[in-house]
């Protein structure tokens, strides 16, 4: 019995790889071997480099880059100070504010495309990376975390550092920041990977070269006059993936860790 | 008031007022376009009162994909939770090859939607692709699986469940390692099998997760549509189009804001349902501390 398990939990592991595997097979092979496989067939870098040449990937990547960093430090900052002020501080309006923040858990930025279109109109900013990470970068799931984590902190570190003389924000930054360290580092990845591979989104508000991340990249590459030559597609494909991929074979641990740290919440 | 009370004010300002920005007056923005037209040019739009409801009544497009969108989230929600049990029970036991295994079941959570709706494309390609290729052997006639309106739906749904149940997976990791093991120890003692520990016992303390994980499939099965614009984009004749899909080509493709807004109000509505729902059906203990 239980080695028929182990049998059936292999057998989804490799159904659940597969995809990956095909597309690897596809990139790293002459484009007619990509429906037959032949063990000894030729490897080639080909197909990466033409696909690379036929888009501006290279530009597509810094934008991607650009994107994560912007969204990830602005979301740092602000859910930091947000998540102190509901963990430590007594303020009237807190718990309305509190159940106006968790709202976002539900109502995500995805779904009010029309609206926050509109308002990325007005505001002059369409077609610029701001305009992409501005509607996430406070994030109710960030504040929450934190928030949680803050109230984990003994009280007595902070009353210490207060009788020395620390204001708040010393405090928060000499106490509570440093202790909340491991939290930081699994929202961060949960963070890099969801905005790097977000879509919808970035495919409403950048319409040109310069805005771009890999992704709506991919998406015009793929659809534009490449017709079907899967070889290029996928060799752009396994590119896109790449950077994501490499960080999480290399930090495998920490990676599933994060994901579950982030999501006991 | 206190300087401690401003002090909270101001620490939270900067967040809230994005928040109030992007959450919170887009909401408000989204009822009351959909009482107005689509402006034209600088006027302002004029009020139309249920005009776009009446529109949306009489749209078939939009009840396909709501009946799409019904069948999604009841194919993606309970088979991924199912298959994330499953995944975490085995990648939780003392398998051979338990790591290989939990990074097969999790790789597909990192992976850009985008990207892998490519190589899924290419997988259900006719003749050429890898389903076809494993399936002729069987005699299985060739079929065109995201051309044809009977099965394009189960092919997307298929790829958001593989991509959703590893993501799911870890959450029932974590709760399975915080299962004390004298539990087993003493089921195990006592002579019960293990699918009788599994349903007395460990099922059960799954519970709060199992609310937190449906909680997210539910919300997902609105939020996931990347696949759909490699896939299918909406097709064949609409049979894989979903309400934010439509939404995206109603206000982005025909421009028709104010439409746009009375259908964005309809997933709003689910949203708050599924919201309501969980302070309803969840003990808050359990969840949020």
């Amino acid at each position: 019995m239980r080695r028929l398990e182990t049998v059936a939990a292999w057998i989804l592991g490799f159904l659940w790889i597969l995809p990956l595997l095909y597309a690897f097979w596809t990139a790293f092979h002459p484009a007619e071997f990509s429906t037959r496989f032949e063990l000894l067939a030729p490897l080639t870098l080909d197909n990466f480099r033409r696909a690379w040449e036929a888009a501006p990937f290279a530009r597509y990547f810094l934008n991607s880059f650009l994107l994560v960093t912007m969204v990830l430090v602005g979301q740092l900052v602000l859910c930091t100070l947000a998540g102190y002020a509901f963990a430590r501080f007594e303020f009237p309006g807190k718990d309305i504010a509190f159940v106006l923040v968790l709202m976002q858990l539900m109502i995500m930025p995805d779904v009010l495309i029309v609206e926050n279109y509109r308002t990325m109109g007005r505001l002059g900013i369409l077609d610029t990376i701001p305009a992409i990470a501005l509607p996430y970068i406070a994030s109710a799931f960030g504040i929450f975390l934190l928030r949680q984590t803050f109230k984990t902190v003994p009280r007595e570190l902070d009353e210490a550092a207060r009788v020395e003389g620390a204001s708040s924000l010393q405090i928060l930054w000499k106490v509570y920041v440093p202790l909340a360290r491991p939290v930081y580092l699994a929202y961060g990845l949960v963070s890099v990977s969801y905005h790097w591979n977000n879509f919808l989104w970035p495919l409403i508000v950048t319409n040109s070269v310069t805005s771009r991340p890999v992704t709506v990249g991919l998406q015009v590459f793929s659809s534009g006059d490449q017709g079907i030559d899967w070889s290029i597609i996928t060799a752009a494909t396994v590119m896109t993936s790449a950077p994501l991929l490499i960080a999480f074979l290399l930090f495998q641990r920490q990676f599933v860790q994060s994901f579950m740290r982030a999501g006991i919440r | 008031m206190s300087r401690n009370a401003i002090h909270g004010w101001l620490l939270l300002l900067p967040a809230f007022a994005l928040l109030a920005l992007f959450t919170h007056w887009p909401v408000i923005g989204t009822i009351w376009d959909s009482f107005h037209a689509t402006p034209k040019g600088s006027n302002p739009a004029p009020w139309v009162g249920l005009e776009n409801y009446q529109v949306m009544v009489s749209d078939e497009v939009f009840w396909k994909s709501l009946r799409n969108n019904l069948w999604y989230a009841l194919g993606t929600v309970p088979i991924s939770i199912a298959l994330a049990i499953v995944m975490a029970l085995w990648v939780n036991s003392k398998m051979v090859g338990r790591t290989w295994l939990r990074m097969a079941f999790f790789t597909p959570t990192i992976l850009p939607m985008i990207a892998v709706a490519n190589i899924w494309l290419f997988f259900f390609t006719p003749q050429y692709g890898l389903l076809e290729q494993v399936l002729r052997p069987f005699g299985i006639a060739s079929r065109n699986w995201l051309g044809d309106p009977e099965t394009a739906l189960a092919c997307v749904t298929l790829v958001a469940i593989w991509k959703e149940s590893g993501f799911f997976m870890i959450f029932y990791l974590a709760a399975l390692q915080s299962i004390p093991p004298s539990l087993e120890e003493a089921a195990r003692v006592e002579g019960a099998s293990r699918s009788y520990y599994f349903r007395r016992v460990v099922f059960p303390l799954l519970m709060p997760t199992t609310l937190f994980v449906t909680i997210n499939a539910v919300i997902n099965s609105v939020r996931l549509v990347d696949h759909i614009f490699v896939m299918t984009r909406g097709g064949p004749n609409n049979a894989t189009s979903l309400l934010l899909f439509h939404i995206y080509q109603v206000g982005f493709n025909f421009w028709d804001t104010g439409y746009a807004a009375a259908l964005t109000l309809v997933v709003l509505f689910f949203l708050a349902l599924v919201a309501i729902g969980q302070f309803v059906f969840l003990d808050k203990k359990v969840h949020y501390q």
